[in-house]
C-alpha cells in the first residue's frame, strides 16, 4: 500500500444505550464548557505530550463522553497540563479543568468499586 | 492568703489553659515538620540568625512596620494594641515587683492597682503610675480606631474587611472589653484610694464614693472574666497569630521553608494569619468578578478548620496565583505555596505517565546558550523568531531546546498540586540541560523562568529574556536604534511579583522608545486573566479580567502595549485595537546591525 504519511483508523462500534454515562454526565456538570466541544481535534494537534507519544486528548475525552472509560486513567497521566489545548480551543472549552476532573472522576470510580 | 482575691481565679485559669493548649499545639506541630525542615532546624537552631529573627519579631509582631509602610493609620491601630499591651504587661510587671509588699503572684502584675492601694509615695512610683495610664490610653486609642474600622473601614484605608466567623467575633468582643474594663476598674479603685494616674484618677473622680464602692468588685471581676474568655478562645481563633507569628519568624529566619506537602510548618503559617483581610482589596477575582470567598484569608481559615472541607476545595481551586495577595500580606506568608499545598492531589499524583520522555535524546551544546521558549511560545512563533534574531545579532550560539517538541517545565502541574508529576518533568529537563553542557539558560516564558529559577537546581545561570537582553545591551553586545514609538509595559505576574523582575524591561523599553507610566504597575500590576494557576474561571470571566488589565494599559494611548510573557500576549491580542507585542519583538525590530 502507498504510504501517505497518515492512516485511516479502523471503524469502532459501541452501544451508547448500554454505556454507563454517569461519570460522563458528572464531567459535563463539573466542566460545563465541555458541552461546547465540536471534536475538531485542535487540542490533539497542538498537544505537547502528543509530540512525544501517540497520546490523543480528543480521543480520550470523546471516549469518556461515550462512557468508554477503560484505560483512560493511565492515558490521562501522559498529559503535562501545559495548557496549550485550552489556548487553541476554538470553542473555549476549559481543557485543563476537563483533564483534572477526568482524572479525579476516574479515581473516585476505582475507590467506590 | 496575702495578695489574693477570688476574682483573680478566672484570669489564672484562663492563663494556665492558654499556655497549656498553645504549648501542646506548638510541640505537636514541630513534630510534624518534614525531614528537610527538621534538618534545617537542627543545623541552625542556635545560629547567629537568631538576632535578626528577634529584631524582626520586635518590628513585625509588636511595631507592625510592614502594615505601617502600606497604610499608616492601620499600622498605628495594630501597633497601639499590640505594642501598647506588651508594654503594659512589661512595665506592669516591673512596677508591681517594686511596689507589692508581701508574697508576689503573677496576677499581682495584672491587677496591681487592686492589690496596692497606697498613692504614689516617691517619684519612681509616680512615674510608673502616669506611664501605665499613658500606655492604657495608647491601647484605647487603637481600640477606638478598630471600632471606627468596624463601622466604616475606608477611614482606615481598607475597602473591604474580612467576614469573620462567630467564634472570631466572640473572641474579638472579649478582647475589646478587656481595656475599657481595666480602665473602669482602675478608675473606681483610684476614686476610693487615690492611687490613680492622670487618666484613671480623673475618670475615677467622676464617680460618687458609694457608686465606686458598689462597682469596684463587679468591675474587677468582669475584667478578670474578659481576660479569661479571651485566653480560652485564643488558641481556636485568629488571635492565635499573636504567638504563632513569633515562632514563624524564628523558623523562617533560620532557613525553614515551605515543603511539598502540608507539614507542621504550614500549620504555623496557617495560625500566623491574623485574618486582617489586607489580601482582599488587591484580589482581581474580587475586584473584577465579585468572587468573595476564595481569597487567601478564607483559604487559610478553611485549611485550619477542616470542617469546611468542601469550601476548602472550592476556595483552593479558584485562584489565579497572580501573587498579588502574597505581596500585600503583612505577615509575609508564603501564600502561593500554601495555595499549592491546599491543592495537593495526593493519590492522583503518580508520575508513571511520563516514561515516554526517557527516550528524548539530548544535544551537545558546549558553549551555547539553551533557549527554552516554553510551551506557550510554540503558539507565539513571533516571540521565538525575535529571540533568534537577538541571539544572532549578539553573535551568541544557541540551542533551541523545544523548537519542535517541548517538555513542559512542570510548573503548571505543580500549581495544581501534582508534585511528583512535576518532579519527573523537572528531572527530564535537568537531564537534557546538564547533558548539553550549555553555559546558560534563557527562557521566554515567565512561568518557566520562575520554575527554573526556584524549583530546579541547575548548574548554569537562568535568565528570562528581558534579563538576558538587558545584559546584552548594557555590555554592548547588542545595540538598538531609538524609535519614536510609545509603549506601556505590562508586568506579567510570574515575572514581576513572582520573580521580582521590574527594572530590566523598563530599561530596555526606555532605551528604545518612550515608556509611558500606567496607573497600576510594578507589584500592583493586574493579571491578564489567563494565568495557568486557575482552572476554574470561564472564558467570559477571563475576558473580564483581561479587559480590566487592558483598560489600564491602553489608558495613556501607547502605540504598542508591551509584555514579556507569551500567555499575556495571547490574552491581550484579541482584546484591543492597539498593537500588542513581546519585548523581544520590540528589540528585534529595532536592532542596529551596523555596529
Amino acid at each position: 500500500m502507498v504510504d501517505f504519511g497518515f492512516n485511516i483508523k479502523k471503524a469502532r462500534s459501541f452501544n451508547l444505550t448500554t454505556s454507563d454515562l454517569t461519570k460522563a454526565s458528572e464531567l459535563l456538570e463539573r466542566v460545563p464548557s465541555y458541552r461546547l466541544c465540536i471534536s475538531c481535534g485542535g487540542c490533539t494537534a497542538t498537544c505537547s505530550a502528543r509530540q512525544f507519544t501517540n497520546f490523543d486528548i480528543r480521543k480520550v475525552h470523546n471516549s469518556f463522553r461515550r462512557g468508554l472509560y477503560s484505560g483512560l486513567d493511565k492515558e490521562l497521566h501522559k498529559c503535562m497540563l501545559c495548557g496549550k489545548c485550552t489556548l487553541v480551543c476554538p470553542r473555549g472549552v476549559n481543557l485543563r479543568s476537563l483533564i483534572i476532573n477526568m482524572r479525579q472522576i476516574l479515581d473516585s470510580r476505582t475507590e467506590t468499586l | 492568703m496575702a495578695n489574693f482575691h477570688p476574682f483573680v481565679l478566672p484570669f489564672v485559669f484562663g492563663t494556665v489553659a492558654l499556655f497549656v493548649i498553645c504549648g501542646y499545639k506548638y510541640v505537636r506541630w514541630i513534630k510534624q515538620f518534614d525531614e528537610e525542615q527538621k534538618r534545617v532546624i537542627r543545623k541552625n537552631i542556635f545560629s547567629t540568625k537568631i538576632l535578626p529573627a528577634i529584631w524582626e519579631m520586635f518590628c513585625e509582631c509588636l511595631l507592625h512596620l510592614r502594615i505601617s509602610k502600606k497604610n499608616r493609620r492601620l499600622g498605628y491601630m495594630h501597633r497601639s494594641i499590640a505594642f501598647g499591651w506588651f508594654l503594659l504587661i512589661v512595665f506592669g510587671a516591673v512596677e508591681s515587683r517594686l511596689g507589692i509588699k508581701g508574697p508576689f503572684h503573677f496576677w499581682c502584675a495584672i491587677f496591681y492597682r487592686f492589690f496596692h492601694h497606697n498613692p504614689p509615695a516617691n517619684s519612681t512610683e509616680f512615674f510608673f503610675t502616669q506611664l501605665m495610664d499613658l500606655l492604657l490610653l495608647y491601647v484605647l486609642s487603637g481600640l477606638f480606631l478598630a471600632l471606627l474600622k468596624k463601622i466604616h473601614s475606608r477611614i482606615l484605608g481598607m475597602r473591604r474587611t474580612t467576614r469573620h466567623t462567630k467564634m472570631d467575633i466572640a473572641c474579638k468582643v472579649s478582647l475589646w472589653a478587656i481595656f475599657p474594663l481595666r480602665l473602669l476598674s482602675e478608675s473606681v479603685t483610684a476614686r476610693l484610694y487615690g492611687n490613680g494616674g492622670f487618666l484613671t484618677q480623673t475618670i475615677g473622680d467622676l464617680f460618687g464614693r458609694n457608686a465606686a464602692t458598689f462597682l469596684e468588685m463587679p468591675l474587677w471581676s468582669l475584667y478578670s472574666l474578659a481576660l479569661c474568655i479571651f485566653f480560652l478562645m485564643f488558641p481556636f481563633t485568629r488571635y492565635m497569630h499573636i504567638f504563632a507569628e513569633v515562632f514563624l519568624i524564628y523558623f523562617r529566619k533560620i532557613g525553614v521553608r515551605e515543603g511539598e506537602k502540608l507539614s507542621g510548618y504550614t500549620k504555623y503559617e496557617l495560625s500566623a494569619c491574623s485574618r486582617c483581610g489586607m489580601c482582599i482589596d488587591g484580589c482581581p477575582l474580587y475586584n473584577e468578578l465579585d468572587i468573595n470567598d476564595v481569597q487567601s484569608v478564607y483559604l487559610l481559615r478553611n485549611m485550619r478548620n477542616l470542617e469546611h472541607k468542601m469550601d476548602l476545595e472550592k476556595a483552593a481551586a479558584n485562584c489565579l496565583m497572580c501573587h498579588r495577595c502574597a505581596e500585600d500580606c503583612p505577615v509575609d506568608l508564603d501564600l502561593m505555596n500554601i495555595r499549592r499545598i491546599s491543592r495537593d492531589k495526593g493519590d492522583l499524583d503518580f508520575s508513571d505517565g511520563y516514561r515516554y520522555l526517557d527516550k528524548v535524546s539530548g544535544f551537545n551544546a558546549v558553549g551555547r546558550v539553551v533557549y527554552f521558549g516554553g510551551c506557550m511560545s510554540q503558539l507565539t512563533p513571533s516571540i521565538t523568531a525575535a529571540m533568534k534574531e537577538v541571539f544572532n545579532a549578539a553573535g551568541q550560539k544557541y540551542w533551541h531546546i523545544d523548537e519542535n517538541r517541548s517538555i513542559c517545565c512542570g510548573r503548571p502541574l505543580l500549581q495544581q498540586g501534582f508534585n511528583n508529576q512535576a518532579a519527573s518533568l523537572r528531572a527530564e529537563n535537568t537531564r537534557l540541560i546538564a547533558e548539553s553542557h550549555a553555559v546558560a539558560l534563557v527562557t521566554s516564558c515567565p512561568i518557566c523562568y520562575h520554575s527554573f529559577k526556584d524549583e530546579y537546581d541547575l548548574p548554569i545561570p537562568v535568565y528570562h529574556h528581558t534579563e538576558y537582553i538587558d545584559m546584552l545591551m548594557k555590555s554592548g553586545r547588542l545595540s538598538t536604534d531609538k524609535c519614536n514609538e510609545s509603549f506601556t509595559y505590562h508586568d506579567p505576574c510570574e515575572l514581576g511579583r513572582g520573580s521580582g523582575i521590574y527594572k530590566q524591561p523598563r530599561d530596555i523599553l526606555g532605551a528604545i522608545g518612550e515608556l509611558r507610566q500606567i496607573a497600576k504597575e510594578g507589584d500592583e500590576s493586574l493579571c491578564c486573566g489567563m494565568n495557568l494557576g486557575n482552572t476554574v474561571l470561564s472564558k467570559d470571566e477571563q475576558t473580564r479580567l483581561r479587559d480590566a488589565a487592558l483598560s489600564v494599559l491602553t489608558e495613556p494611548a501607547p502605540d504598542v502595549v508591551v509584555t514579556a510573557c507569551p500567555m499575556c500576549k495571547k490574552a491581550f491580542n484579541h482584546g484591543t485595537k492597539v498593537n500588542v507585542k513581546d519585548i523581544a519583538e520590540i528589540v528585534a525590530e529595532n536592532l542596529n546591525h551596523t555596529k
